[in-house]
């Protein structure tokens, strides 16, 4: 028998978010380099708008795909049983194993499985793309939304908390698109229906 | 029987299209709109994407107008929270700030006003005043707590006799700033005409004479130095809302 390692549902998805997701990081770059709250700007030529207005109107665009494709994809997961299943985070002791594998090379990737690394990376960043989110929103509108941003502890620490989850999303975008490079299968899985590989471990 | 009716020749119809499409055109131009982008392609070099992104900012506009309450209230805070020293922001850098002579300077009113005489200082100080402690949330991200106290626009408006129904208020201000608001927020308890800045009349750099203080937009919308206000259903623009910062920012 043989199911997708990844289903179409979440192939669609993941390349929508993928899309809107790095318009508004790079929109928010542009968006930041109109008042750095730390002593660095993002490069011009790799900001989406290049100035501040242009940025924000990339950013409030795009802001309405991400919400879209996270909605579905937050209900798929949690309907269809993705999260439970492959994202649910295992116990400290099953992550230290397995990072320790990681770095030793001696952690198997199968498509379709996934590993107490890859559970805690993928469960942490969709947190991360949900704080930015509901920060986003508390600083696009901190009187009519005020309960939110009071929530986070007022607009300026909404505001840092904000660029801190970009910082996160970028690390983790980081290790992501290193790991696929290692891995070119994985991103062929996420394009085509490829096979789930089978579970050799008997996990 | 009647002999049927003659069939329209060619002519007759290219000249009703023709009709029909000067009329479709004007509507169009009258429209918020196309007055975005008759400004040109300020958000993207691609006309497309410039149109499109223009498209998004007036549906963004009619999101927030929709979330926007008049009876939520920008947070307060004491005085100990005030932000010192007060960030200086404009258009141009401080040396370039213009001072105009406080006994000769007028209010100017304009459009949907019924009683449009020009106000003098003494007038605007002798009327009800309003203080607060509120957020100033610069469109840039940095924001700081500033206090002000001057005249509710709701009241001033009423006063003098403003289509309260009308679209929007303009803001036209003597060193070359304009910028304008919907009329729900023009009429919100917490917009102000301010006099004063930390209970002091307004320095030059702060707006003096007389400034716009609204809570519930960005900074940009709070103008300084003001020269006229003119209530108007037609779309005023600005001078930041003309080159792609969103219209509505409200907070």
């Amino acid at each position: 028998m043989s199911h997708p390692a990844h289903p179409l549902p979440i192939r669609i998805m993941h390349w929508i978010g993928a899309l809107a997701i790095g318009c508004m990081m790079l929109s928010g770059w542009a968006i930041y380099n109109a008042s750095p709250s730390l002593p660095f700007v993002f490069p011009r030529a790799i900001t989406l708008g290049g100035w501040l207005a242009a940025g924000i109107a990339w950013h409030i665009s795009m802001m309405w795909l991400l919400f879209a494709d996270g909605l579905a994809y937050l209900a798929y997961g949690f309907l269809s049983g993705h999260f439970r299943r492959d994202l649910r985070p295992r116990g400290p002791r099953a992550v230290l194993r397995d990072t320790l594998d990681a770095l030793r090379f001696r952690l198997p990737h199968r498509l379709g499985h996934y590993n107490a690394v890859q559970r805690l990376l993928y469960s942490g960043v969709i947190l991360a793309i949900c704080l930015a989110v509901l920060t986003g929103l508390s600083i696009w509108k901190p009187v009519q939304l005020g309960w939110l941003t009071g929530l986070f502890g007022g607009y300026p620490i909404a505001r840092g908390i904000h660029l801190a989850m970009m910082f996160t999303i970028a690390a983790f975008l980081a290790v992501h698109l290193a790991l696929v490079a290692i891995y070119p299968r994985t991103l062929v899985s996420m394009i085509a229906s490829v096979s789930a590989e089978s579970d050799e471990a008997g996990q | 029987m009647s002999a049927p009716r003659p069939l329209p020749g060619a002519d007759a119809i290219r000249a009703e299209l023709r009709r029909l499409s000067r009329r479709g055109l004007l509507r169009r131009g009258l429209s918020l709109g196309s007055l975005a982008l008759l400004s040109g392609c300020d958000l993207s070099t691609h006309s497309g994407i410039d149109a499109a992104l223009w498209a998004m900012l007036r549906f963004n506009d009619r999101v927030q107008a929709a979330l926007f309450s008049p009876s939520r209230l920008a947070e307060t805070y004491p005085a100990s929270a005030i932000t010192r020293p007060f960030r200086f922001n404009a258009y141009y850098p401080e040396w370039q700030v213009r001072t105009v002579d406080a006994a000769t300077w007028r209010l100017e009113l304009a459009g949907l006003i019924a009683d449009r005489r020009p106000w003098t200082l003494e007038q605007l100080r002798a009327l009800p005043q309003e203080s607060q402690i509120t957020r100033h949330i610069c469109i840039e991200g940095w924001s700081q707590v500033g206090q002000w106290s001057g005249v509710p626009l709701h009241a001033f408006l009423s006063r003098v006799g403003a289509d309260l129904s009308a679209r929007y208020v303009a803001f036209n201000c003597f060193d070359g700033y304009s910028t304008s608001i919907d009329m729900p927020s023009a009429l919100h308890p917490q917009t102000i005409l301010a006099l004063d800045f930390e209970e002091m009349p307004l320095a030059p750099e702060w707006g003096a004479p007389l400034r716009l203080r609204i809570p519930v937009k960005l900074g940009f919308k709070s103008a300084k130095n003001l020269q006229a206000i003119a209530v108007t259903n037609t779309y005023p623009g600005g001078y930041w809302e003309n080159q792609g910062y969103d219209w509505f920012s409200g907070v």
